[in-house]
């Protein structure tokens, strides 16, 4: 696929510059909400949200944001963004935004957006930064259902709560604590890294 | 006595980085050295005091006092921000040599997770204004203290023949992991 097209501006997110398994970013919430699927699931979503609308904004308005207070105002936009996705959370999914606690208004501090901005959105057209956005957010979302997905089936034996592992496995709750997160993570980005060797090579 | 328990609490049984996952990009990125691990981990623990403070003013006084509590999160990062802008300031006239050896890092403090994860849960655990402090002051120690083990043991580490693709973030992880296994011991030691 061409580099210059609106295609790979997509699909580069999602696995090539894939913002956590390969640029190694917005390690803090993979970590955290990876318990199961369906918290990554959520994360995923909220900072899809967060960050294309982020991207579509910046790159609309590029023109006009001082390059001295850009930094601030790309955070003031987040932060807005992740005031609204909160906000639903807890009003329509009380016990989901409950259990993600604090990790949800810390998306304002997620490098993966920020670093979108500074490096594609303030830079291209709205649609380019749009696509970037959109992909990015997908690679995120893609490693948080990875993880979230070994977490959960080896911490608990399930899948998005159905269980799958039958009565006999013995679940490893280690995978559902902190040391479990950092082990799953560290292998998955080992892998990765292994992988992308391996395609090189041939 | 409750001081305390709130530094003990937030240095070793709920560590900001083992325990909440905070702080993991300087993490990773920084604890390659000890002397930047340890100079990284005292400028954050000096911004996460005064952010303590700061975010507990903002709070009681704009958020609560003019009833405004949905900008919570924008007023906090530009507190946070600002703050680091200072630090930065102060530092480079202080110190030149520390502020080199800081380099990119100093401006990466801002979006360090755990700092507006520290107002965030000052906040929701209703701390008052002391209270507030020594929290900021505990996780920043906290976080030194895991920077400096991690910089001590990935120091070492390059003595070792790690495989290629360990090498870096999946090295550095998996250590991270054994060290939260370990700091897993703590649980329940104030009872």
């Amino acid at each position: 696929m061409k580099t210059n097209s609106l295609g790979w501006d997509f699909l580069k997110g999602v696995w090539k510059e894939n913002p956590v398994l390969v640029q190694l970013l917005g390690m803090c919430p993979t970590l955290a909400v990876t318990s199961t699927v369906l918290y990554g699931l959520t994360m995923g979503l909220a900072v899809i949200f967060v960050l294309s609308f982020s991207s579509l904004i910046v790159s609309s308005f590029r023109r006009y944001i001082p390059h001295g207070v850009r930094i601030p105002c790309f955070t003031l936009i987040i932060a807005t963004l992740v005031t609204i996705v909160d906000y639903f959370l807890r009003a329509k999914y009380p016990p989901l935004s409950r259990a993600l606690g604090p990790y949800v208004p810390l998306i304002v501090v997620n490098c993966i957006i920020l670093g979108r901005q500074e490096a594609f959105a303030s830079k291209n057209p709205p649609l380019r930064a749009f696509l970037d956005a959109l992909g990015m957010g997908c690679g995120f979302t893609l490693a948080l259902l990875v993880l979230g997905g070994i977490r959960e089936l080896l911490g608990s034996g399930s899948l998005l709560g159905f269980r799958v592992l039958g009565e006999s496995f013995r679940p490893w709750v280690i995978m559902t604590l902190p040391p479990g997160a950092f082990l799953t993570l560290g292998l998955v980005v080992t892998l990765t890294r292994w992988i992308e060797e391996k395609k090189s090579r041939t | 006595m409750n001081l305390v328990v709130i530094i003990l609490s937030a240095v070793l049984i709920n560590n900001f980085v083992l325990f909440y996952f905070l702080g993991i990009c300087p993490f990773l990125g920084v604890s390659g050295r000890i002397e930047s691990a340890l100079g990284m981990g005292l400028a954050t623990t000096f911004v996460m005091t005064l952010t303590g403070i700061i975010t507990w003013l903002v709070n009681h006084y704009i958020l609560i006092g003019l009833n405004l509590p949905f900008l919570e999160y924008t007023s906090y990062i530009l507190v946070i921000a600002s703050l680091v802008q200072l630090v930065e300031m102060f530092i480079r006239k202080i110190s030149p040599t520390l502020y080199r050896a800081l380099g990119i890092y100093l401006p990466l403090i801002t979006t360090n997770c755990a700092i507006l994860g520290l107002a965030l849960f000052s906040t929701l655990r209703g701390y008052d204004l002391v209270e507030s402090a020594f929290f900021g002051f505990g996780a920043g120690i906290g976080f030194t203290l895991v920077m400096l083990i991690m910089a001590g043991i990935r120091e070492e580490l390059e003595l070792a023949d790690v495989p290629e693709p360990l090498k870096g973030a999946g090295i550095t992880l998996i250590l991270a992991g054994l060290l939260a296994l370990t700091f897993m011991g703590f649980a329940g030691f104030l009872g």
